[in-house]
């Protein structure tokens, strides 16, 4: 069960009126190393993942719906007031034609979420290594929509994220650790 | 066994439908190594490809968890 706090996990600001930028940012929407991604990863890995890391999952997975909730205020701020003709300029006319100003779980180049973007081995060790990946590869593209912009309170809300993933990432590894270490008993069967 | 496992217990409810099954997962030993040392004790050449490693540190067995025929 979850608590919802009606706030972000940290400010957007948008200050700039860039309608093609949502359609980056939405890369980290509904693309592959993307926060919904992240969330429903972590979520259903800490099923059968050891004890000792269930929780860190468990609080991981929820701050990457805060994150989640974070994207989609700049999406949405940035294509609300967008008049068809400025989505068509921003390359979103696609994207207009089946959601009109609707937000939708897709990539960058418009291909839907789907659930082989997420991986549950069951094995801890191979899960915690993929979680670690994802973190790496959303640090990195965190980097590339920095880039893209120079808006810079976007900037800011971006880099405030893309730190988050270089915490997170090593959150993982000191699960590895945690399960590399754990001798509780020796193995029965 | 092997000191490569790690067992565990997941959290056990009173109602629980089915009989426990015990858990336990692997760590090969290349989570241990950050960058391979020189001069490591090494396989014959037979035993090398028969493990497929030339490096008995590297070396990770593996056996079918379940017998056939078996519950557990």
């Amino acid at each position: 069960m979850w608590i919802y706090e009606k706030k972000l996990q940290y400010p957007v600001r948008v200050s700039k009126c860039d309608p093609k930028l949502a359609k980056f940012l939405i890369e980290q929407y509904g693309g592959a190393d993307g926060e919904l991604a992240a969330a429903l990863r972590y979520l259903n890995q800490r099923y059968s993942i050891p004890d000792k890391v269930i929780g860190l999952l468990t609080d991981i997975g929820t701050e990457e719906f805060a994150h989640l909730e974070m994207i989609a205020t700049m999406v949405y701020k940035l294509t609300k007031d967008a008049t068809p003709e400025q989505m068509k300029a921003a390359g979103l006319d696609g994207h207009f034609a089946d959601h009109d100003n609707a937000l939708s779980y897709h990539n960058a180049a418009g291909i839907p979420w789907t659930a082989t973007y997420i991986q549950a081995k069951g094995d801890p060790i191979a899960d915690l290594y993929e979680d670690i990946a994802a973190e790496e590869k959303a640090r990195a593209t965190y980097q590339w929509l920095i880039d893209i912009t120079d808006d810079v309170d976007i900037q800011d809300a971006l880099k405030f994220l893309r730190e988050r993933e270089i915490v997170h990432s090593l959150r993982f590894r000191e699960a590895v650790e945690i399960l590399k270490e754990h001798h509780s008993s020796k193995k029965v069967f | 066994m092997d000191g490569q496992w790690r067992s565990h217990q997941p959290f056990r409810s009173p109602f629980d439908p089915c009989p426990p099954l015990p858990k336990a997962y692997v760590v090969p030993p290349n989570q241990y190594i950050t960058y391979q040392p020189e001069g490591l004790k090494q396989f014959s050449p037979r035993e090398a490809l028969k493990h497929g490693t030339l490096w008995p540190d590297l070396y990770s067995p593996y056996e079918a968890r379940y017998k056939r025929g078996s519950q557990a």
